[in-house]
């Protein structure tokens, strides 16, 4: 419907709604790609007062898949948790006097960790080689993984190093120099 | 007709336990009748609008135990608005009037106030037991009015109910004089739970067979509670996730392996799924698991779990258990009788991880099955075929495609054979709820075929008024029917009024029937209520006997017109 402006066709236009109420709301409602649909069910959905007026999907028929509501609220809270839920580990350094905790989630990959453990401990990470791990920092990070053994951060990706990551634990370069060479 | 004294017949019918067979026994003659009335404990009513709370009184003055269902089922799936009724309270009121010694209560799709719940703990000494099942309208304090003052309480057991949590201690309420606990199930609560009152609670309740927790209940007060409760049968864990290292788990693979007497597992509201070996000890004696809350645990750590579950009879799942998963419980699970698959992602875009194949599997694997609930992706007419072929014993079949107009994928055809093929070979099928493309072809079979049917859903099926009509005149047993989106109108409605008597209900929903066809059947059966639910209210501005209904229900009942219907509803 194209509204000219200045002629303001709208104000004039005949049409069967209540004045104020535009069609729209109740076309968009009859979009559903469903047969044995005649336009009075779908009006009769439309009119559900409180219902948004997003343009439903196949997915968004009233009452389809029949699952019980609380069954269907327990599982939407289940999914925007899994979705909002951190990924807590705890972080120790050598030498600090107590543990922290830092959601992994929130980190978008290594150098973002990176420089917030460097914020969080006061320390410099160094630079990360393939051969030789962090080798020339006073610090390294290390993580203990699901099977218990400690891995030098940064050698897997970062998808399958979160997923992995138990807690975190920063040693000194000194300590952490055999985890730089063993292979 | 009586040649024995009325204490003989009243003890010959103590035997008799079943509603139907003790409603027959009342109809025989006037002598019986009376024995039988005044002998009888245990009352269902399956539509708490089809009789009053006083007559239900007159008639059953030993009354005990009072089963009472409210909205209609479809009321489960949003289709009927909130304040439309099924209140218990005028039913409690008029309890707690009356000389009735009230013990047990079980509520189904009801409105359940605290106030009413207050009024029932205060009002029958001998209370016994409790039990909601997807009822709504109360709060933890209601619960607390229950534990404070029910001194016998043995049950309390909701189940999927929309409880308003105050967070309240609740549980604290429960004195310490209270140790008849037999069961206790709080798992739909979403608030925290006083875990000290809940620890002493289980420790002076040596009778407590069935625990269901709440997600609020940490691993270390299971570990605890399963210490001093060995002797469950049934259990429901609340939050499982923890450290497969730590003392509490060992403590708690120790604590499961003292629980030699669990039968029935459910819950894992929260789960962590590398710790399940602590459960594998109890598996092989169960014969009931609920898994369907618990969408952490999918993969090879369930793969796993259901392969020491040899002995298991009724399984309810996610789908995320997969068709590889399905194959996995038809090769343990020789027992199975009833299987339940329900989807773990209801809003997404249909992507169910089974399909045809995973009933299949089940179907050739589990000769016993009786009862199925089964979500999926799609099914096809062969499918159906094989499984009527492998399990000629169902009970119940309720199949639900997730886009409710597919056809067989590999065809294309309406799955009206399929569906043909279930009905014909099961010959016992009392419940069905159908889904995918179907004509009018599949109602033709279901009228042949299905004789024992009791309740139909239908939704987004048939060409014509001919469907309706096949299973109205074919399904003489037919008792409850559903319909939504279907084309049936006021010439199927009409056809045959005097069927509604004989049945507790009819659901017509986005169909084709009229205001006027509605008033038809009004007219001519006084006694049934025929309700015109309209939420907007358009049927105000338009009285037009030719304006579609959107939403009706009708019943039959002995005590007419409601008082309690809202606006929006219209009772013919």
């Amino acid at each position: 419907m194209v509204l000219e402006k200045d002629l303001n066709l709208d104000a004039t236009e005949l049409r069967l709604g209540l004045p104020g109420s535009s069609e729209e709301s109740l076309r968009i409602s009859n979009k559903r790609a469903l047969p044995n649909m005649n336009d009075d069910s779908g009006v009769a959905a439309a009119k559900k007062c409180d219902q948004e007026t997003a343009p439903p999907t196949k997915a968004q028929v009233v009452g389809w898949p029949p699952i019980r509501s609380y069954r269907k609220n327990s599982l939407q809270t289940k999914k925007t948790e899994a979705e909002t839920g951190g990924m807590y580990v705890k972080v120790s350094m050598d030498g600090a006097p107590y543990l922290r905790k830092i959601d992994l989630k929130v980190y978008k990959g290594y150098p973002e960790l990176f420089k917030a453990l460097e914020d969080m401990f006061k320390f410099k990470v160094g630079k990360y080689s393939e051969r030789e791990g962090y080798n020339g920092s006073e610090f390294v990070p290390t993580y203990e993984d699901k099977d218990g053994d400690w891995m030098l951060v940064g050698d897997v990706p970062w998808e399958m190093f979160i997923n992995a990551c138990k807690r975190l634990r920063i040693v000194r370069g000194s300590e952490a120099r055999g985890l730089g060479c063993v292979v | 007709m009586n040649y024995f004294p009325d204490e003989v017949l009243e003890h010959v019918f103590d035997f008799i336990t079943s509603h139907k067979d003790r409603n027959s026994v009342s109809l025989v003659c006037k002598s019986w009748y009376k024995i039988e009335r005044y002998s009888r404990r245990r009352v269902f009513i399956g539509n708490c609008y089809s009789i009053s709370p006083e007559r239900l009184i007159a008639r059953f003055p030993g009354l005990k135990s009072l089963t009472l269902k409210g909205k209609p089922h479809f009321a489960d799936f949003n289709l009927v608005p909130h304040d439309w009724g099924g209140f218990v309270y005028p039913w409690i009121k008029a309890l707690a009037k009356s000389r009735i010694g009230l013990e047990e209560l079980r509520l189904k799709r009801m409105v359940v106030s605290d106030e009413s719940l207050e009024l029932l703990s205060k009002s029958f000494v001998n209370f016994k037991s409790l039990v909601l099942v997807s009822c709504e309208g109360f709060t933890t304090d209601g619960l607390a009015a229950i534990a404070a003052n029910c001194r016998f309480l043995r049950e309390l057991d909701l189940q999927e109910n929309e409880v308003d949590d105050h967070r309240g201690h609740w549980l604290s309420c429960f004195p310490e004089s209270c140790t008849s606990l037999i069961s206790l199930n709080f798992a739909c609560l979403r608030g925290e739970v006083n875990l000290g009152a809940l620890e002493r609670l289980v420790s002076r309740s040596p009778n407590l067979k069935s625990l269901r927790l709440n997600r609020a209940v940490p691993l270390d007060t299971l570990q605890k509670l399963l210490m001093r409760a060995p002797q469950l049968v049934d259990l429901g864990i609340g939050s499982y996730v923890h450290d497969p290292f730590s003392e509490v788990y060992n403590k708690l693979k120790i604590a499961f392996q003292r629980c030699k007497s669990i039968r029935s597992l459910s819950g894992f509201l929260e789960v962590a799924p590398h710790c399940m070996s602590a459960i594998y000890p109890i598996c092989g004696n169960l014969t009931f698991l609920n898994l369907s809350y618990a969408p952490g645990l999918h993969g090879n750590k369930l793969m796993k779990l259901i392969q020491h579950c040899r002995k298991l009879q009724r399984l309810w799942i996610l789908d995320c258990i997969g068709d590889k998963g399905l194959g996995v419980v038809a090769l343990t699970c020789k027992e199975l009788q009833e299987l339940r698959v329900f989807p773990s992602d209801p809003f997404g875009a249909g992507n169910a991880a089974v399909t045809e194949e995973g009933l299949v599997l089940v179907s050739a694997g589990c000769p016993k099955l009786n009862s199925l609930l089964y979500f999926c992706q799609q099914m096809t007419n062969a499918a159906l075929i094989t499984v009527a072929k492998n399990c000629p014993n169902f009970i119940r079949f309720r199949l639900c495609i997730l886009d409710p107009i597919k056809p067989d994928p590999v065809t294309n055809q309406p799955l009206d054979e399929g569906f043909g093929a279930i009905v014909q070979s099961c010959k016992g099928l009392k419940r069905l709820s159908l889904s995918g493309l179907l004509t009018d072809q599949v109602f033709l079979y279901i009228g042949m075929y299905a004789e024992q049917l009791e309740m139909l859903s239908i939704a987004f099926a048939a060409d014509s008024d001919k469907g309706m009509l096949y299973v109205l005149n074919g399904c003489k047993k037919l008792r409850k029917l559903e319909i939504r989106d279907c084309p049936f109108g006021d010439a199927a409605l009409l056809e045959d009024v005097g069927k509604y008597e004989t049945m507790r209900s009819l659901w017509m929903s986005s169909c084709e029937v009229t205001l006027g066809g509605c008033k038809s059947v009004a007219e001519k059966m006084p006694s049934l209520n025929v309700e015109i639910i309209d939420e907007c209210e358009q049927m105000e501005f338009n009285l037009d006997d030719k304006q579609k209904v959107d939403k009706m229900y009708l019943y039959r009942t002995l005590v007419g017109h409601r008082k309690d219907a809202p606006e929006y509803v219209s009772i013919l």
